[in-house]
């Protein structure tokens, strides 16, 4: 049996997502929706995992705006409904959830959104609490596993009351940390869907779920957030730990509660400092953040990206000048923590030591110096395309057929692995001057492509993958036919949202839940919007860059062409060898050849590696994944390829 | 080896490079002592960092409560290594003059070894580094072992079973037994028993 469905009282190590999709399990969830996203998809996948046995009815969606309003239907219609993202999928799913917060809700509808301050594994250090504020829906932040179920479990509970959707807000420290938690009893419900629509529009159970009259509902939803303040004021998951009249009182909440936990221990500050965890971090419970306030002269705000605890606290300190007399407030505003980037115990610690001018204790000097010796031998180690991965041969085609061409063409990045074309070192053969959003490489190279007539005389690429296709593309794509944009866009499919962990997408004949599905078909759509389409084999150089340079130099409007090949990684490639690949020394020339080493100079590959002391190429057997690709770009055809174990 | 039972947190950091297991390493290590009735919080990150870069757990074994899942610097007890170069980086940040050290000994060379830009260092250069930032270490060839049998990321379960084997934290055989009982299939299971023993035999 899933250690997700173990029986209650038992105490099991989950992933912070787990312990998420747990609680949503012992709040008797229904219906569950996401698109993968890092930090947030173990949340889905796990739940995926147990949906048969549960009952459940699970979907990783085209987009976060549908998967909103997938599990919108299910609220509406009585069930409880939980959809996750990433903290840019907020950004996407945002224009609905205005309306749905006017709407209102039925069924328990809780948002997770899952962030990742410091960027870990995304391009991007969005902030999406103040979209809790902005659309107007309770905000609840877990500060530990434990809390990450039973908060999650909560959160169902307070969506049914106050008939609205409630967001939950993790981070990649909490998402994907593991530690113990305790378990509930999971439910023994069969709930019926039933959605009432007869009744007067103002009646949040039987009415029409619409979001007018507007200032009506809107005022509707100012009264909510009054309950939910009311609900707060008593919520058993805000606590305090400290002395009565710290010296410095900090407010936090999330992973910051475990650094400031550690911080204030390294510094044996125990005495001196109270600690202010918030879990309901919108709206503020004002009567019990007051309280605090005036328990001490010195307040430290920690948190992570963005300054969202510290203001709300400063406009409810505001309202009460007379007792704010003589506070001081530390924080991201007055830089004493970093304004961006994520934090750990170390930063503050640090903040502490400025606070109270004392400081922590040393390494020996001795040791210290050591450090620094070994330090100045470590080289980096970047990220790069894994060994065998289908992005080094497709950017090797695209780069060679821009210089081929000759008129300095460059590629619109998008959001995936292969946005890695866009940082170096990985750059040696790539050229991606653009990366922002999913989707928006497409968008840009038309907007690029309508240039000409002020002198913009460059050819214009663009590339997405198969994920993000489906996601954000087609509309840039049907924008850019229909305008007439000269571009070459290119989809890297390699059969799966590979980044995130191979979750379906519309492209496969699966589902979340297993089942065979319609695949809907890149090739076709493309077709049906008129564009010219073309599909080749990113690891067969030739037939791929002859494409390539024909579609550069063809005048018109979008040219497609899809790369297939599966991700080095997917489980249907994983440690199997196409093909077994080694170094013929006798044929490799070295430093001698004219190449200037074009296999680990240029194509890098992990896997191809620099015999120093032989002054040759040499495979690294354990890295490679035996793609072959290498064999082809070897002007000296040194390297050679021969059947493998797959 | 009798195992000693911490009274106070043990701070242990699990490194390698993406793609050697890191990330199954730790789980099953946290899952042994969560049984042993330790609170446990790892701190991890994966989804992009696995593509090819550094990757590190970090383990707080705590008698009794959650910790930050990042260590602050200067603090880890033990220190796993699956890459040699790894094992330098985490000391030069979270190391004391009280870290052990169990590192593998097989290189996986970064892009910037491979062109040439960078310098990866000497065995010699290595060593004395560890000297220097370790109360002890061990050096082993985990990845060897690995493919003599049939598979290099088993590499990671040798390093489990050396770790167990030096009796700095708290498992033993038979706890690892019952954690892959949970997580593998028979077949697997022989073959991480063997990695296993192979490894404690290593130190």
């Amino acid at each position: 049996m899933t250690k997700l469905l173990a029986p209650a009282k038992s105490k099991v190590l989950f992933l912070g997502n787990e312990a998420i999709a747990r609680g949503a399990l012992e709040a008797g969830v229904a219906v569950a929706s996401a698109y993968p996203g890092t930090p947030s998809s173990e949340i889905l996948e796990s739940l995926s995992g147990i949906a048969g046995e549960r009952n459940l009815y699970v979907e990783w969606s085209v987009n976060e705006k549908v998967a909103v309003e997938v599990a919108a239907a299910a609220s509406f219609s009585g069930l409880r409904a939980l959809v996750a993202m990433k903290q840019n999928g907020v950004n996407v799913a945002s224009d609905f959830l205005l309306h749905l917060t006017a709407s209102g809700t039925r069924g328990g509808l809780v948002l997770v959104s899952c962030e990742d301050p410091g960027a870990l594994s995304s391009v991007n250090e969005g902030e999406s609490r103040y979209f809790a504020r902005m659309l107007e829906m309770p905000l609840l932040e877990p500060a530990d596993f434990q809390e990450a179920k039973d908060l999650t479990k909560w959160a169902f509970a307070l969506s049914e009351t106050i008939g609205n959707v409630v967001m939950l807000r993790s981070v990649t420290r909490m998402s994907h940390a593991s530690g113990n938690v305790i378990c509930g009893k999971l439910p023994n419900r069969k709930p019926r869907a039933n959605f009432e629509y007869g009744g007067p529009v103002m009646d949040s159970q039987t009415g029409p779920m619409i979001s007018t009259p507007v200032v009506a509902k809107h005022l509707l939803i100012r009264q909510k957030l009054k309950t939910v303040e009311a609900l707060f004021e008593k919520s058993p998951f805000n606590r305090y730990a400290g002395p009565a009249r710290p010296e410095l009182l900090i407010i936090t909440s999330s992973a910051c509660f475990l650094y400031a936990t550690e911080a204030v221990g390294l510094l044996g500050l125990q005495d001196r400092v109270g600690i202010l965890k918030l879990a309901t971090t919108w709206p503020l419970p004002p009567r019990l953040v007051t309280k605090h306030l005036q328990s001490a002269n010195r307040v430290l705000f920690v948190e992570e990206v963005m300054s969202f605890l510290e203001e709300n606290v400063k406009v409810l300190a505001a309202g009460r000048p007379e007792q704010m007399r003589g506070k001081t407030f530390f924080g991201k505003y007055d830089g004493t923590l970093p304004a961006a980037g994520e934090l750990n115990p170390d930063i503050v610690a640090g903040a502490l030591e400025k606070i109270f001018k004392v400081r922590r204790k040393r390494l020996p000097a001795a040791y210290a110096a050591a450090v620094q010796k070994a330090g100045a031998l470590i080289p980096p180690r970047e990220q790069t395309f894994c060994a065998g991965c289908p992005h080094r041969a497709s950017f090797w085609n695209i780069a060679n057929a821009i210089a081929l061409d000759g008129r300095r063409g460059f590629v619109c990045g998008d959001i995936g692995c292969y946005s890695m074309a866009a940082l170096t070192p990985a750059n040696g053969y790539h050229t991606m001057p653009t990366l922002h959003s999913m989707g928006s490489g497409t968008g840009l190279a038309g907007g690029f492509s309508q240039l000409g007539r002020f002198g913009f005389d460059k050819p214009i690429l663009t590339v997405c993958g198969d994920s993000t296709f489906y996601h954000a593309v087609i509309p840039a794509l049907i924008n850019a036919q229909h305008h007439r944009a000269d571009i070459t866009f290119i989809v890297l499919d390699n059969a799966g949202t590979a980044m995130t962990g191979f979750q379906p997408h519309p492209g496969l004949e699966v589902s979340a839940l297993g089942e065979t599905v319609p695949a809907v078909e890149i090739a076709a759509i493309c077709s049906a919007i008129g564009a010219k389409v073309a599909i080749a084999d990113p690891f067969d150089l030739e037939n791929t860059g002859k494409i390539l340079t024909a579609f550069l130099r063809e005048k018109g409007p979008v040219k497609v062409l899809i790369l297939r090949q599966a991700c080095a990684l997917s489980p249907q490639k994983k440690g199997k060898k196409t093909f077994e690949v080694e170094v013929n020394e006798d044929l490799c020339l070295g430093d001698a050849c004219g190449c200037n080493r074009l296999c680990t100079r240029i194509f890098r590959c992990p896997a191809l590696t620099w015999d120093r002391k032989k002054k040759k190429a040499v495979v690294d057997r354990v890295v490679c994944a035996g793609c072959g690709v290498c064999a082809a770009i070897c002007p000296q055809k040194a390297i050679i390829k021969k059947q493998g174990t797959a | 080896m009798k195992a000693k039972t911490p009274k106070v947190t043990q701070n242990l950091i699990l490194t390698g490079v993406g793609g050697q297991g890191n990330v199954m390493a730790s789980r099953t290590l946290a899952g042994m002592l969560v049984d042993a009735g330790y609170v446990v919080t790892i701190g991890e990150t994966f989804g992009m960092s696995q593509r090819g870069g550094s990757v590190m757990s970090h383990l707080r074994i705590s008698p009794d409560a959650v910790k930050s899942p990042q260590i602050p610097q200067g603090g880890a007890d033990v220190v796993v290594a699956l890459e040699p170069l790894e094992a330098l980086r985490v000391l030069t940040v979270y190391g004391n003059p009280g870290t052990s050290l169990l590192t593998n000994a097989r290189p996986v060379y970064p892009i910037g070894v491979i062109t040439g830009e960078r310098d990866y260092p000497s065995d010699e250069a290595l060593r004395e580094a560890f000297d220097a930032l370790t109360q002890h270490y061990w050096l082993i060839d985990a990845t060897s072992v690995g493919l003599e049998l049939g598979n290099p990321v088993l590499s990671n379960i040798v390093m489990i079973g050396a770790l167990a084997k030096t009796g700095l934290l708290p498992f033993d055989r038979k706890m690892f037994e019952k954690e892959i009982r949970k997580t593998l299939s028979a077949d697997k299971r022989a073959l991480n028993l063997r990695a296993f023993d192979a490894g404690a035999e290593m130190i």
